[in-house]
């Protein structure tokens, strides 16, 4: 269960909207339209249980993200959960990491002050002596055309 | 019995001594006899791995999920504070300022080092580039790298940022740099193969406390290293698991 978002949180005007988690719970979200640029070089990385618990979060996942650290390790990686993104992109992400294959996509995030950013993410299962012991997520600079793409392709997948 | 040292081909030039007083040093402490074998090109290095011929490597993180998912190896220790990133440039004259300013069909200079190579095709990405849509202009080292930019034989250049770092000055003045990678965890990696796998944690000891004596921290000085520390195996997991998801 993630804690819904406090309005004190957010910088600029905004949008309210309860979401629909995966796990299905739901959480009270607010939204602005202000974009933070991904940084050039970095990558934002993190580290999830196999039931999407964050259990490891870099610095620029920190920075981006707007959470603290101790905020967001344990706590499901949902927390970032945009309204922009259709579930059908969480649910394909879930079903080919599951197989145990790579998981690759374009994703609006949300940060904790209500603001976004475009990340393209990469996801693999971690294999432990065989076992899943959890996944790795890291994301880079996006393509600003490949964005306009999934601008144009995401509220037709609602 | 001797044993096989080898070191990325990626090494500086200018460290090929270091690498051998380092052998010495480490038979010394250790006893064990290893002959330390440089090879110039990637081809032959993994020709000797897949032959099994390889006991102890400073590998190319590249190389490391091979070498510990098909070959059986485990970290020892990585050189400490320092990490593998990696620098587009283009000429200073050239008016772009952003790589989402590039266009496909660019002609590319990079080495064969092959950590560096994917860090900065990922950084090309937002400009929709990709192995596919630009022309390689592929180069021995990263001075002929920067030699294409400056003669206009190239558009783009990706460079190990220590090697862009140890250009002359002269050289950099000529240079632009549009992104410089902040990655921090992808670095070079002292392994163990199978065969001395028994002394691992004696000659990873042996490492770590190196830079205690003013020997060791000589030999380490002539490697550009403070010291080493020690990889644990999640670390290194983890790391190839990094190296997974950029390969994509």
């Amino acid at each position: 269960m993630i804690a819904d978002m406090k309005p004190e949180d957010i910088v600029g005007d905004y949008k309210e909207v309860t979401l629909k988690l995966y796990d299905g719970t739901s959480r009270r979200v607010l939204y602005t339209e202000i974009e933070t640029p991904y940084p050039d070089g970095k990558l934002i990385v993190s580290t999830t249980t196999p039931e999407g618990i964050i259990s490891h979060v870099n610095r620029a996942f920190v920075e981006m993200s707007g959470y603290s650290e101790a905020e967001l390790i344990g706590t499901p990686h949902s927390i970032l959960r945009h309204p922009d993104m259709p579930a059908a992109a969480f649910k394909d992400l879930w079903d080919t990491v599951a197989k145990g294959e790579k998981w690759q996509g374009f994703v609006k995030n949300l940060r904790k002050d209500g603001g976004y950013y475009w990340v393209k993410a990469t996801v693999i299962p971690n294999i432990r002596g065989g076992e899943l012991v959890g996944y790795t997520s890291v994301r880079r600079k996006p393509s600003p055309s490949k964005v306009d793409e999934c601008i144009k392709l995401y509220p037709t997948l609602f | 019995m001797s044993f096989m040292f080898t070191v990325s081909p990626d090494f500086a030039p200018d460290r090929l001594s270091g690498w051998y007083i380092f052998n010495t040093w480490l038979q010394k402490q250790t006893g064990i006899a290893i002959h330390l074998e440089m090879y110039s090109h990637y081809q032959s290095l993994h020709e000797a791995i897949q032959a099994d011929k390889i006991d102890l490597i400073y590998a190319n993180p590249f190389d490391a999920a091979m070498l510990v998912r098909e070959k059986g190896f485990l970290p020892l220790v990585k050189a400490e504070g320092e990490s593998d990133e990696a620098i587009i440039a283009v000429n200073a004259d050239n008016e772009v300022t952003d790589v989402t300013q590039l266009a496909p069909g660019i002609r590319l200079a990079f080495t064969e080092d092959p950590d560096v190579r994917l860090m900065g095709m990922i950084m090309l990405e937002p400009g929709d580039l990709d192995a596919g849509n630009i022309v390689p202009v592929l180069s021995d080292n990263y001075v002929l790298v920067a030699k294409h930019l400056l003669k206009g034989e190239a558009d783009v250049g990706i460079f190990l940022a220590e090697a862009y770092d140890n250009l002359s000055s002269m050289i950099k003045k000529q240079l632009k740099i549009l992104v410089r990678s902040q990655i921090s965890v992808i670095h070079h990696s002292l392994m163990i193969g199978p065969k001395l796998q028994d002394r691992r944690a004696e000659i990873q000891q042996v490492l770590i406390d190196m830079h205690n004596c003013e020997k060791g921290n000589g030999v380490l000085t002539s490697l550009g290293f403070s010291g080493w520390q020690k990889i644990e195996d999640e670390e290194m997991e983890f790391m190839i698991d990094l190296m997974d998801t950029l390969n994509t």
